[in-house]
C-alpha cells in the first residue's frame, strides 16, 4: 500500500504510529497479499463475472429496449442484483482504494470506546442487518409507487443507476467518516469540517426536514387507514399489543427479545384477522369508521404521548416488532415476486413521462421524479443513522463497505420489488387509485370516467373492476386511496393471492401489507420526534443552559410539544388539503430527504478533500452536483414555476386573484373555505421550499469553500487539521465481506489457535 | 433432520443478533474480559438500564 494515485500514503504514515502486539497474529492481512488475490483473476471468476454482466445485460435489454407488450417482472430482479453485484465488487472497490482508504490494524470505536452497552463489536453479517432494519422502512415502499406514474423505466434506471453511485456512496462515505470519529453525528461533523455556519444551517435544516419527512410519512398511514374499520382497527391494535410486549419484557421475562418478538406477531396476526371480523359487525364498522381529520388528530395525540412515555413500554417493543416484520417481509416479497414472476403491462414510459400534469404527482420527469423516489436511491435521512449508531458496533474497518454500501444496495432492492408490486396491478385501477378525490370525484362511476378520459393506452377502467377489487382487499372503496401505500397493498395483494390462498386470502394480505406499513412509518414517527425533540433542546440549550438536561421534564415536554405540533400541523394540512394532500406535499418530502443527502455528500466531500484524494473526489462530487441540481431545480420550480399545477407561489396566485374576484369555487376547491385553505397552504409550502434551498445552499457553499481550502493547503504544504480520532491498534481480527477470501480464513485460522484469553480485548479502558 | 434443526438455531441466531437479543450476553463478556471487579448487572437490571439509557439517547429509525 506504499503507492497511492491520487492521495498520499497515509496508511504507512498511520502504521507508524500503531504498534501492534508483537504476542498476537496481524491483526489485518498483508497488504501485498491482498493486491495480489485481488488482482488475481482465475478462470472461474472471470466466468462467474462474465455471466453476471451478460445476465444482468440482457435483462437491461429486455426492460429498456425490447419492451414489448408485457415484460416479466424477473427481469427486473435479473437487472437489478446484478448491476448492484457489479457495482458492490468493483464501483465501491475503487472507493475504498482511493477515498475510504481503510486500515485493519486500526481500533475501530467498538473496541477502543468497548463499554458492553453502546459500543459493542458485532458481527458483520449481523450488523448488515441491523444496519438495513435501522435504513428500510416505508419510504423505498412508497416512493416508486407514485414514480410509477411515468412509467416502470425512468424510475428502475433511478432506483439501480442511482444507488450504485448515489445513494451507497453516501451512506459509505457517512458511515466510514463517523466511525474515524468514533461515531460522531453528521451535525457535529458538519460543524467540525464547514465552521459554525456551514454547521448550524445543517442542524436548522435537519431539524426541519425531519419535521417534514415525519408528517408526510404520517399523512400515508391517515391516507391508508381513512375510511377503513378493518385497518383502523388491526394498526390500533399495534399499541396494546406493544404496552404487552413492553410489559412482558421489563417485568415478566427480561431480555427474551426473540420469544416475546414471536408472540407480538402472533398476536398482530390475530389483530389482522381479528380486524376482518370487527369490520363486518355493525358496531365495529361503525365505531372504527373513521375519517380522515379524525385519525390525524389521533396521531398527533398520540405522537405526543408515545414521544414523552419510557422507552421500554412503546417504543423499543414496537421496534423489535417492526424489525421483525420488516426481514419476514422483505423475504417473503422477494419470494413471490420470484415464484409468480408477474407479467408487468405498465409501458416503459407513460403518457405522462412527457408531461408536467400528472394527477399523482405535478411536475416535469426531469427533475421531479428524482425527488419522487429518494429513499431506495439516495436517501439522506441515512446519513443520520449512518452517523449513530452503527459506527459504533463495526468490527473492523474494511467492514464498512459490506454495511455501508451494501446495506443501501439492499434498500435498493426492497424498492425495485415495490416498484414491481405497484406496476403488476392493472394501470386504470392505478391512477384511479393514487389521483385525488378533487378530481376521480371518489366514486366508481365517476373514477372509471375520468380515468377513461385521460387518454392512456390500453387502459379501459370499468367501475365493476373498482368495486370487485374493493370486495376483495376488505374495503369500502379504493378510489383516491393516495399516498401510495394501499397501492403497495393491492399489488402484493394481487402477487400473494396467486402465491398463498387465492382470492379468498386477498383480504387478509392487503391488510397484512396497510399493517406493516403502518408499523414502520409509527416507528419512524415516534423515533423522529424522539430525535427531533432533543436536537431541539440541544439547540436551544446553547442559549438556556437549562434545556440541555434531558431529565428536566418541562423542558422535554414543551420540546416534545413543539414538534409534534410542527408535523402536526403539516400533517393537518395535508389531510385537509383541497388539493389532495400527497400529490402536492410528496415533491416536498423528496426534495427535503435529497437536500439532507446534499448536506451530506458536502460534508463527505470536504472530508476527503482534507484527507488529500483529490484525484478521486469525483467520486463524492458526482453525486453531491446531481442531487443538487436536482433538489435546487425542483426548489425552483417548486418557488418560480408560473404554471400553478407545479409552483406553490403560482398557485396561491390564482387562489388569492379568484377570491379577490369573489368567485365561490376555483379549480378543485369547492367553497371560499377551501379556496382560503389553498392560499394559505401554498404559501406555508412554498416559504418551507425556499427556507431549504437557502440553507442547502448555504451548507454546500461552506463545503466547497472548504474543499477549495484543502486543496490549497495541499499545495502549499500546510498540513490538515484531522478530526478523527488517534488511531489505537487494534487487537482482533476479522474479516471483511460475506465469504471470507482465502487469506482471511488463513488469518481467522491463526486467531482461532489463540488460547481464549488472550484473544479478548484487553484495550478496553476501565 | 440434524442439519435442519441446526439451521433453524442458525437463523434463530441471527435473527437475535439482529433485532440485540443477545446484548446481555456480550455484555457479560465485556464485563469479564475487561477485567471488572464489580458484580455485572443482572439480566433484569442490564434491560432496565438499557431501555432507560435510550430515554435520553434515542436512536433514530429512518423512512
Amino acid at each position: 500500500m506504499s503507492s497511492m494515485p491520487g492521495g498520499r500514503a497515509r496508511t504507512t504514515d498511520e502504521d507508524l504510529e500503531l504498534t501492534p502486539d508483537p504476542s498476537l497474529p496481524p491483526t489485518a492481512v498483508d497488504d501485498a497479499v491482498r493486491e495480489a488475490e485481488e488482482k488475481k483473476w482465475t478462470p472461474t471468476k472471470i466466468a462467474i463475472w462474465a455471466a453476471i454482466a451478460l445476465l444482468g445485460g440482457v435483462a437491461w435489454f429486455m426492460l429498456a429496449i425490447i419492451r414489448g407488450e408485457t415484460v416479466n417482472a424477473i427481469w427486473f430482479v435479473f437487472a437489478s442484483v446484478c448491476t448492484y453485484l457489479i457495482g458492490y465488487r468493483f464501483y465501491s472497490k475503487v472507493i475504498e482504494r482511493y477515498i475510504t482508504r481503510p486500515n485493519d490494524r486500526r481500533a475501530t470505536p467498538a473496541e477502543y470506546k468497548a463499554d458492553g452497552k453502546d459500543y459493542v463489536r458485532t458481527d458483520r453479517n449481523v450488523l448488515f442487518g441491523h444496519h438495513f432494519a435501522a435504513i428500510a422502512g416505508a419510504g423505498p415502499l412508497v416512493g416508486p409507487v407514485i414514480a410509477a406514474q411515468m412509467g416502470y423505466l425512468p424510475g428502475t434506471i433511478w432506483i439501480i443507476i442511482g444507488v450504485v453511485l448515489a445513494g451507497a456512496v453516501q451512506d459509505y462515505l457517512v458511515l466510514f467518516f463517523s466511525m474515524r470519529r468514533g461515531g460522531r453525528s453528521l451535525g457535529q461533523m458538519a460543524r467540525e469540517e464547514l465552521g459554525v455556519l456551514g454547521g448550524t444551517a445543517a442542524l436548522i435544516a435537519t431539524l426541519l426536514i425531519m419535521v417534514i419527512i415525519v408528517a408526510i410519512l404520517a399523512l400515508v398511514v391517515v391516507n391508508a387507514l381513512g375510511e377503513s374499520p378493518w385497518g383502523v382497527f388491526s394498526v390500533g391494535m399495534t399499541i396494546p399489543i406493544a404496552l404487552f410486549m413492553g410489559v412482558y419484557l421489563r417485568f415478566i421475562r427480561p431480555g427474551k427479545v426473540l420469544e416475546v418478538s414471536l408472540i407480538g406477531f402472533v398476536l398482530l396476526m390475530a389483530a389482522i384477522i381479528g380486524g376482518g371480523i370487527v369490520a363486518e359487525t355493525e358496531w365495529g364498522a361503525a365505531f372504527f369508521h373513521l375519517d380522515k381529520v379524525t385519525i390525524a388528530w389521533g396521531l398527533i395525540v398520540y405522537g405526543f404521548i408515545a414521544a414523552i412515555l419510557p422507552v421500554w413500554l412503546l417504543l423499543a417493543p414496537r421496534d423489535y416488532l417492526s424489525t421483525f416484520m420488516k426481514i419476514g417481509v422483505i423475504v417473503m416479497l422477494a419470494l413471490a415476486i420470484i415464484v409468480v414472476r408477474p407479467e408487468i403491462t405498465v409501458p416503459a414510459f407513460s403518457e405522462f413521462a412527457s408531461r408536467e400534469n400528472g394527477p399523482v404527482f405535478p411536475g416535469a420527469l426531469f427533475p421531479f421524479l428524482f425527488v419522487t423516489i429518494a429513499c431506495g436511491a439516495l436517501s439522506g435521512f441515512h446519513a443520520l443513522i449512518s452517523s449513530g449508531t452503527t459506527p459504533k458496533l463495526i468490527e473492523k474497518e474494511r467492514q464498512t463497505r459490506l454495511i455501508g454500501y451494501g446495506g443501501m444496495l439492499m434498500e435498493s432492492f426492497v424498492a425495485i420489488m415495490a416498484l414491481v408490486a405497484a406496476i403488476s396491478i392493472d394501470r386504470g385501477l392505478y391512477f384511479a387509485m393514487n389521483s385525488p378525490a378533487a378530481v376521480t370525484g371518489g366514486t366508481v362511476e365517476t373514477a372509471a370516467t375520468w380515468v377513461n378520459s385521460l387518454g392512456l393506452a390500453g387502459v379501459n377502467l370499468t367501475p365493476e373492476l373498482l368495486s370487485q377489487t374493493a370486495v376483495n382487499v376488505g374495503e369500502e372503496s379504493i378510489v383516491s386511496r393516495t399516498g401510495g401505500a394501499p397501492t403497495l397493498a393491492v399489488g402484493l395483494a394481487h402477487i400473494m393471492q396467486q402465491f398463498i390462498g387465492g382470492t379468498a386470502m386477498m383480504a387478509f394480505w392487503y391488510h397484512f401489507a396497510i399493517m406493516f406499513e403502518a408499523l414502520f412509518i409509527l416507528t419512524a414517527v415516534d423515533a423522529g420526534t424522539r430525535v427531533a425533540r432533543f436536537m431541539l433542546q440541544d439547540s436551544i440549550g446553547n442559549f438556556v443552559p437549562k434545556f440541555k438536561e434531558h431529565s428536566w421534564r418541562p423542558g422535554a415536554w414543551l420540546c416534545t410539544a413543539v414538534m409534534v405540533g410542527a408535523w402536526g400541523a403539516v400533517l393537518l394540512m395535508g389531510v385537509t388539503d383541497p388539493l389532495g394532500g400527497i400529490n402536492t406535499l410528496f415533491p416536498l418530502f423528496g426534495i427535503a430527504n435529497q437536500l439532507l443527502a446534499a448536506i451530506a455528500l458536502s460534508v463527505c466531500m470536504a472530508i476527503a478533500a482534507k484527507r488529500g484524494s483529490f484525484k478521486y473526489l469525483w467520486i463524492v462530487a458526482l453525486p453531491l452536483a446531481f442531487a443538487a441540481v436536482v433538489t435546487i431545480t425542483a426548489s425552483f420550480h417548486k418557488i418560480f414555476s408560473p404554471v400553478p399545477a407545479v409552483g406553490y407561489f403560482a398557485n396561491n396566485a390564482a387562489f388569492s386573484r379568484a377570491l379577490a374576484d369573489g368567485k365561490a369555487e376555483f379549480g378543485t376547491a369547492k367553497t371560499v373555505a377551501a379556496m382560503e385553505a389553498v392560499v394559505r397552504n401554498t404559501m406555508i409550502q412554498g416559504w418551507l421550499s425556499v427556507i431549504f434551498v437557502v440553507l442547502s445552499i448555504i451548507v454546500i457553499i461552506t463545503a466547497l469553500i472548504a474543499t477549495v481550502k484543502a486543496f490549497r493547503n495541499e499545495a502549499a504544504g500546510v498540513a490538515h487539521q484531522d478530526h478523527e480520532d488517534p488511531p489505537v491498534a487494534s487487537r482482533g481480527y476479522a474479516p471483511a465481506g460475506l465469504v471470507p477470501t482465502p487469506a482471511e480464513r488463513e488469518l481467522m485460522a491463526e486467531w482461532n489457535k489463540l488460547p481464549a484469553e488472550s484473544r479478548l480485548e484487553e484495550s478496553a479502558h476501565h | 433432520m440434524s442439519t435442519l434443526v441446526e439451521g433453524f438455531r442458525g437463523f434463530a441466531r441471527y435473527l437475535g443478533g439482529v433485532m440485540g437479543a443477545d446484548a446481555y450476553r456480550k455484555y457479560l463478556e465485556h464485563h469479564a474480559a475487561s477485567g471488572h471487579r464489580a458484580q455485572p448487572m443482572t439480566e433484569r437490571e442490564f434491560w432496565r438500564d438499557r431501555t432507560d439509557r435510550q430515554d435520553s439517547n434515542p436512536q433514530g429509525r429512518c423512512c
